[in-house]
């Protein structure tokens, strides 16, 4: 199993009393909420969190992208990428992803991952997705026509970092008279392509396609949610005529490891409810305006994920362990619960989010310690 | 009277449509909301008019073709079914989403277009003046937004929720309205320039507590359409035909006698 250190890099010094007052954290909370000042220290914790994950022997660092949101400081996440670079030596670098629709020349990203994959000398992971519907209500670009460009920006880009330029790129969405990146990719013929999303048929099929088998990482899902979907890219690909890798099977998640489960739930209580609770949610308007998804996919998402678009309910520790969102307890739970994963999936990438919602720098650390010395070269 | 629900087939796009009535051709172009019920103002005008109200390729039931990006488009694609529908010209009445897409229609071409009647409609932009984000409303906001008596919001959300066919419907005119008004957010940078051309008679009809297009708009429509009648309904909002339909009635069929 290879393990990824991912982060969101949350605002943790919000108001959160004062921001329930606001629709969502998310595109409408005034800016006025953020001090930049607070903000600086928190990129510093961020920075050293990740920084930290080379020497406890983490395979990959994970940064990602979101806008206009106290749920997320990085809505460049190439800056923070950059950054990272500097501070570490042999670590890959996972950009989970960048949000190709929502850009008006998908160029920038094929010459910005170009740049990271140089400078790096070939560390870096290239996520794409399509951003959540509050991207769509930030940036202003029309969700109806997201696949399409989503889809037109990825051959896009592949195209550019695999094909010798100058070349004409003739889309609909996107048309370029010259494309001929400089700098081009270091690794060849191009940097791995992962694909997190919250899961659906469309995105399965597509990435799990034999010219592309992209690593899918499931976020932010229940257990029964994460097993359904790892076997049903695993299905889709012998559908392709070929055996997945358990390298293509991810699984992004809240993870929090102490001495004793009593610990570790009373130690990440208020961050995991804070995620849930306060961070994350926004309504079904934000969330999956239409057209973001195809109208099948939307009603059965209404059914499934009734508590991710409203506010009507707050989640617990209890529930969001009980249902596996999130992995809490000792060395032995976490463990066993990521093994009764990787038994009935196959699974052998784990995308681990050691800080979430308000929990502070010092929990974060001994988390990540605690994982690395304990449960991580038990799932080697 | 009762409207008779038929598939009208335009260059191949099939889509539903209601007529009644005989006399004059009239036209309706819906707005973004869907293909409405058969309201007291369609009976009205059908006492007097021939009637056709069409569901818009992408909403609703309707086909949804591909090559339907705008409203631009959809202008192009409603001039196309005034020459292959009818033989002469046609009064096109249109709310909101459908006044742009007449007005769209106006700025290319009138020769089958008798009169104008636009109803709140969106297309154009009052810089610093947004319209409400209709995007971002629960969907009690958008029905309560949408007019100044509230009994008329409490109705609608009294309804019984919609069964399986009906929820397609919705989401798909949801899909629809997003497609065509997302960005730029209800309206053309290109069409306020052209409005000039309309050299038909216009009658722009606006609530004067429309909380989805502020009242304001209309000013704009009078200064660029040469001649427009401007009419403010007091006590209305973002539906004047449906609102006040009384009055609102009267004065569209005394433009559509004059014309």
């Amino acid at each position: 199993m290879k393990f990824t250190c991912f982060h969101l890099m949350p605002y943790r010094p919000l108001d959160l009393k004062a921001a329930a007052e606001h629709r969502s954290a998310w595109v409408v909370l005034p800016n006025s909420f953020y001090d930049p000042k607070k903000g600086a220290a928190e990129y510093d914790s961020y920075l050293d969190q990740l920084t930290s994950a080379e020497k406890l022997g983490f395979d990959v660092i994970g940064v990602n992208e979101h806008h206009q949101t106290a749920y997320g400081m990085m809505p460049a996440p190439n800056l923070i990428a950059s950054a990272l670079i500097q501070r570490t030596k042999t670590i890959k670098i996972a950009i989970l992803g960048r949000a190709l629709p929502i850009v008006g020349n998908p160029i920038n990203i094929a010459e910005e991952f170009a740049m990271l994959d140089v400078l790096s000398k070939g560390r870096i992971i290239a996520g794409f997705v399509r951003g959540i519907g509050a991207e769509y209500h930030s940036t202003g670009v029309n969700p109806a026509f997201s696949h399409e460009r989503f889809h037109e920006a990825h051959d896009l880009i592949i195209k550019a970092w695999t094909t010798v330029g100058p070349f004409e790129f003739e889309g609909n969405h996107f048309r370029n008279r010259y494309v001929n990146l400089w700098p081009r990719p270091y690794q060849t013929p191009h940097p791995p392509v992962w694909i997190p999303s919250m899961g659906s048929r469309e995105t399965i099929d597509w990435a799990s396609a034999p010219e592309r088998k992209y690593p899918f990482l499931v976020t932010f899902s229940s257990e029964a949610a994460v097993v359904r979907y790892l076997n049903m890219y695993r299905d889709t690909a012998q559908g392709h005529g070929y055996t997945a890798e358990g390298s293509q099977l991810g699984w992004a998640v809240p993870l929090y490891v102490a001495d004793t489960d009593a610990r570790a739930r009373e130690e990440a209580k208020a961050g995991i409810e804070t995620l849930f609770n306060n961070f994350l949610p926004m309504p079904w308007e934000m969330l999956l305006p239409p057209g973001y998804t195809s109208n099948a996919s939307l009603k059965a998402t209404m059914k499934i994920r009734t508590a991710l678009g409203s506010r009507a309910r707050n989640q617990t520790i209890d529930e969001l362990m009980a249902n596996g969102t999130a992995v809490i307890g000792s060395p032995r739970t976490v463990l066993e619960k990521i093994e009764r994963v990787r038994e009935q999936t196959g699974l052998e990438n784990l995308i681990v989010m050691p800080q979430f919602g308000v929990m502070p720098d010092e929990f974060a650390k001994r988390n990540m310690e605690l994982f690395a010395s304990e449960v991580m070269p038990k799932l080697r | 009277m009762t409207a008779q629900t038929e598939t009208l087939v335009t260059r191949g796009t099939r889509v539903r449509v209601r007529r009644a009535g005989s006399g004059k051709p009239v036209l309706f172009l819906h707005g973004a909301g869907g293909w409405p019920a058969w309201l007291p103002f369609f009976e009205r005008l059908s006492q007097r008019f021939a009637l056709m109200v069409p569901e818009h390729p992408s909403f609703g039931a309707s086909d949804d073709p591909h090559w339907l990006r705008d409203v631009a488009d959809l202008a192009m694609y409603y001039l196309d079914l005034l020459d292959s529908a009818y033989s002469s010209p046609v009064h096109v009445i249109g709310h909101s989403l459908g006044g742009w897409t007449a007005a769209e229609a106006a700025i290319r071409n009138t020769r089958r277009i008798a009169s104008l009647t636009l109803l709140a409609p969106t297309g154009i932009r009052v810089k610093g003046i947004p319209p409400g984000d209709n995007f971002i409303w629960s969907p009690e906001e958008a029905i309560r937004n949408r007019y100044y008596n509230q009994s008329f919001a409490d109705a609608l959300l009294q309804a019984p929720p919609p069964d399986e066919a009906q929820l397609d419907i919705d989401l798909q005119n949801r899909v629809a309205a997003v497609k065509f008004g997302w960005e730029p957010r209800w309206f053309n940078p290109a069409l306020e320039k052209w409005l000039h051309r309309i050299a038909v008679p216009t009658h722009v009809v606006w609530g004067v507590q429309d909380k989805i297009l502020p009242s304001a708009y209309a000013a704009l429509w009078s200064e660029r359409v040469a001649g427009a009648q401007i009419s403010m309904v007091e006590a209305c909002g973002h539906s004047p035909h449906i609102e006040q339909c009384d009055l609102v009635t009267e004065k569209v069929i005394a433009l559509l006698d004059r014309a």
